[in-house]
């Protein structure tokens, strides 16, 4: 057993503070563990959100030296012996009390996709969805939620793009939907004007930070770039679609 | 108490995330100057130990050759020159370099390309340098925060416009591509010109560096995102018929196999086709000898 020196961020959303703290690390040990620890031993006021401690919940997203993480999944091991380890909240979602956040703006943003919208015929016979068709979308329902990908995107977290951009996790939903074989809804509008496909510079920090290791760029993101140039920028395709009438 | 935003600012990464953008720029940079360089030299792009015959080595910074101004030294035969002699109206053009003509098409795909974009997004433009890095938009300031404490930042107050301002020129990448790939079948034109001197077959060392070439960059262009959307990514439903089974989705999955590697032949192609250049151009120059079979 080994005491590891943390600072913990205690405070609201408007002021805080880095508290220290001292913990016995044992082998095995995840960072949440050790802020269940120093929450029963040391701080018993200290908040904390968290659920399966699987890594399949998405509920204990924190920042560990500044980058984020999920804390059940962010093993001691990791770390050297002697560095400090620094717990703080996400920092893009108001902090409701210590690492504890608000992310209520991305239940907001869900709000606004046009659901899933399978035809009448569709919805009727038994549709055969082959694997290769489920194989693509099936990729982005490993997403859980953890909205690390949301906290790490510049344009959410620094350039001030709430008001303008869905962020990478509803892109991610986006893609799935637009990509399904039974989906008959045309997004492609609200892509580009209501989620805001444009703000994403591509810098794939979405993409290294998520825990499920979806290709939120490669496969979703630039995906939908593209078939929003399909529709607006892309003028032999507006010719075609002009001449044949299809979309 | 401090105010939230000055506790959690960049000084809490502990990583050295400055290197791998430094090392982006340095890369990025150095090819930029060289590439400049040597599309400004105007000569000595050409290799055939002095063959009027058919085969050659031509360097890609220069192929395909517009216009040839037969005056210069290492440049390649009359019947290389896709127009002919030098015009004059183009005496504007730095060294009276074909390179200029050309060099618009591979650089237009590079600019746009999504790798590229993230490359120079973050090493160029700094926004953000690298994940969860305050974007550096200007001169470092200290203003007060809401709560009255003094930070630091570095917003110059710009706004950000992603892809939706200027850099919606971003768009035109497909176009870049269709390029591209015609650059592929003549850079492989090349490569099958450098395994011919005077009309005889033989292998170089320039054989296969020239060979290599349009592998790495046909590796990188076929990798490319607005291919595999073009191929296949664009359709909902492969099992709807059988072509787009057979061909749309197969084309996909190999689209995408180099696709997942875009980064590794992004920057194996760039330092090969630099590569390729030297070489051409120290042969041509006389400063080495390329070991061949043709024994010159």
């Amino acid at each position: 057993m080994k005491d590891r020196d943390f600072k913990i961020y205690r405070g609201d959303n408007e002021r805080g503070e880095l508290v220290n703290y001292k913990c016995k690390v044992t082998e095995g040990m995840v960072v949440l563990d050790v802020i269940h620890r120093i929450q029963a031993d040391q701080a018993n006021d200290l908040a904390c959100r968290w659920n399966c401690k699987a890594g399949k919940c998405g509920s204990c997203s924190i920042e560990i030296n500044g980058k984020p993480r999920l804390a059940c999944m962010t093993r001691m091991n990791e770390f050297d012996d002697t560095e400090k380890i620094v717990i703080t909240p996400l920092k893009s979602f108001p902090v409701l009390k210590d690492i504890v956040t608000d992310v209520s703006w991305n239940y907001e943003q869900n709000k606004k996709i046009i659901p899933f919208s399978p035809s009448k015929k569709d919805k009727e016979k038994d549709f055969v969805m082959m694997q290769k068709d489920v194989d693509r979308v099936q990729h982005f329902r490993k997403c859980i939620e953890c909205y690390l990908c949301q906290n790490m995107c510049h344009v959410v977290r620094d350039n001030d793009g709430k008001k303008n951009f869905s962020g990478p996790r509803f892109m991610t939903r986006l893609a799935s939907l637009e990509m399904h074989p039974m989906d008959k809804a045309d997004r492609i509008g609200d892509i580009r004007d209501v989620h805001g496909s444009g703000m994403c510079n591509i810098t794939r920090c979405c993409t290294e930070v998520c825990p499920e290791e979806i290709q939120i760029t490669d496969d979703a993101i630039i995906p939908l770039k593209e078939r929003v140039i399909d529709r607006f920028y892309d003028p032999v395709m507006i010719f075609f679609r002009k001449i044949f009438g299809k979309n | 108490m401090k105010a939230k935003r000055k506790i959690l600012s960049n000084d809490l990464l502990t990583e050295k995330w400055w290197i791998s953008p430094l090392l982006v720029l340095l890369g990025l940079l150095s090819f930029v100057v060289y590439s400049t360089w040597a599309a400004w030299q105007g000569e000595h792009f050409w290799w055939s130990a002095g063959n009027e015959g058919f085969g050659g080595y031509l360097s890609p910074f220069y192929s395909p050759t517009v216009y040839i101004d037969p005056s210069k030294s290492g440049v390649p035969p009359m019947d290389h020159a896709l127009l002919g002699t030098w015009p004059e109206w183009l005496w504007w053009l730095p060294g009276q370099s074909p390179a200029w003509l050309i060099l618009i098409f591979p650089l237009s795909f590079r600019f746009t390309c999504y790798y590229y974009r993230k490359a120079y997004y973050r090493a160029f433009s700094l926004n953000p340098p690298a994940c969860a890095v305050q974007p550096i938009k200007g001169i470092p300031s200290k203003v007060s925060d809401v709560s009255g404490d003094r930070i630091k930042i570095f917003n110059s107050g710009k706004r950000y416009d992603g892809e939706t301002g200027l850099l919606i020129f971003q768009n035109i990448h497909r176009y870049a591509m269709y390029f591209a790939v015609i650059f592929i079948f003549i850079l492989s034109y090349d490569a099958f010109l450098a395994f011919f001197n005077n009309g005889k077959f033989g292998i170089g060392v320039g054989t296969v560096i020239l060979t290599i070439n349009p592998i790495l960059l046909g590796c990188y262009t076929f990798g490319c995102h607005s291919i595999r959307h073009l191929i296949g990514g664009n359709l909902d439903c492969y099992s709807c018929n059988l072509y787009k089974d057979k061909v749309n989705h197969n084309s996909w999955k190999i689209v995408t196999f180099l696709n997942r590697r875009h980064q590794l032949f992004a920057w194996l192609s760039l330092v090969w086709v630099g590569l390729s250049d030297v070489y051409v151009r120290l042969v041509s120059m006389g400063i080495i000898n390329d070991i061949n079979t043709w024994g010159i």
